[in-house]
């Protein structure tokens, strides 16, 4: 038999600050709040298909989702796509923020596969093979992405002023 | 400097600018907490309550009260053991128990003799069990009666150690008042929460004399 749930206020306890931490790196710190409602409200509803080996994996491949769907419906596209949409960043352009926001902007800007990989790693705090699960792909190619990711930052200047 | 330490570097900023950014998630969990609420997700709310005896924990169903957690035990796992006995959707709600936290408030101010709460009586499980903790939710505030006795109210005369167990095992004390079953030798007999409690419970009723 399973092991029993943990009770789901220990689950938002545990997980809520990545959670909300990744979906301001996906959409921005003003609409984040929507979509952590709408994590939360989903992860709660579906809880007794929590996998209980990675339950934060399990919780990003929802927040992932509707990161996508709020992306979305912010174009109001014809016809569903997997990937996330061009839009303008809503953390403002680079340079003009500062710290946390200014950095987010940047991830921002990458590729939608990167961006997702990297905020999925850093900011919802996966391991590659959790980023992979989340993902919906191999853990190889979540190292990838999440590697190019970097890269790209660092090319456009991500560190100039964290580096000293 | 080198490329890894550059990454290292920009590893770290990522995860200190994630940090900053999560610990808005107070707000962000209180709002979602609410609309699970009012969406009707909630399956058992919660919230402790100070006491002159110390916190204890208030858990309710649709059905009613149906867990007081009392200061000597670990709430994690009174926690846990709802989640895994009643429903695992649990949320801290303290709205949802505010009758509860109202009636206790004024039994331990002076000013309530008996509770008027819905008790939902599922952790309670056997016949026997049942009817011991019926038979003494009707010995009124400030009088006691022998485990013995409990046991006869319940229909089994002899099971006076059965029915020590059932008290012992009450998921509802205080408002269910197990504390009011004592030896006949004019002990005070075990309690949960441990004596002290029980001997506080029995003097604010007037069973027991003042110190």
């Amino acid at each position: 038999m399973a092991r029993p749930l943990p009770p789901f206020q220990a689950f938002l306890d545990e997980h809520r600050g990545p959670v909300l931490a990744f979906l301001r790196s996906m959409v921005g710190p003003i609409d984040a709040d929507d979509c952590f409602q709408e994590t939360f409200m989903s992860a709660m509803r579906a809880y007794e298909t929590l996998d209980g080996r990675h339950p934060r994996a399990w919780l990003m491949t929802i927040a992932r989702r509707k990161a996508i769907d709020h992306h979305r419906a912010r174009a109001r596209w014809p016809e569903p796509r997997e990937e996330l949409p061009e839009v303008a960043s809503p953390h403002g352009n680079p340079g003009e923020a500062d710290g946390a926001g200014e950095l987010w902007a940047l991830v921002a800007e990458l590729p939608p596969m990167q961006r997702q990989a990297v905020a999925l790693r850093f900011a919802g705090d996966l391991a590659y093979a959790e980023v992979a699960r989340a993902m919906g792909c191999s853990a190889d190619a979540a190292r990838r992405s999440v590697h190019e990711g970097l890269k790209r930052l660092r090319a456009n200047g991500a560190i100039a002023t964290e580096a000293a | 400097m080198s490329a890894a330490a550059d990454t290292g570097a920009l590893e770290r900023a990522l995860r200190e600018a994630a940090l900053a950014d999560g610990l808005a998630a107070g707000n962000a969990a209180a709002g979602f907490a609410e609309r699970a609420d009012r969406e009707g997700l909630v399956e058992v709310a919660y919230s402790t309550l100070d006491t002159p005896l110390g916190t204890m924990l208030l858990a309710e169903t649709d059905r009613g009260l149906v867990r007081v957690g009392l200061p000597r035990e670990a709430f994690e796992d009174v926690l846990a053991g709802l989640a895994d006995r009643v429903s695992p959707r649990l949320l801290e709600r303290p709205a949802r128990v505010d009758r509860a936290r109202r009636e206790l408030d004024q039994y331990f101010a002076g000013e309530r003799r008996r509770f008027d709460l819905a008790l939902d009586w599922r952790l309670i499980t056997g016949p026997f069990r049942c009817n011991v903790l019926e038979a003494i939710s009707k010995v009124p505030f400030g009088e006691a009666i022998t485990y013995g006795e409990a046991a006869a109210r319940a229909g089994s005369p002899r099971a006076h150690r059965a029915a020590g167990n059932a008290l012992g095992s009450n998921p509802i004390p205080v408002v269910i008042p197990c504390h009011r079953v004592v030896r006949a030798g004019g002990a005070i007999g075990g309690y949960g929460g441990g004596p002290e409690m029980k001997r506080f419970l029995l003097r604010h009723e007037g069973w027991l004399p003042e110190a």
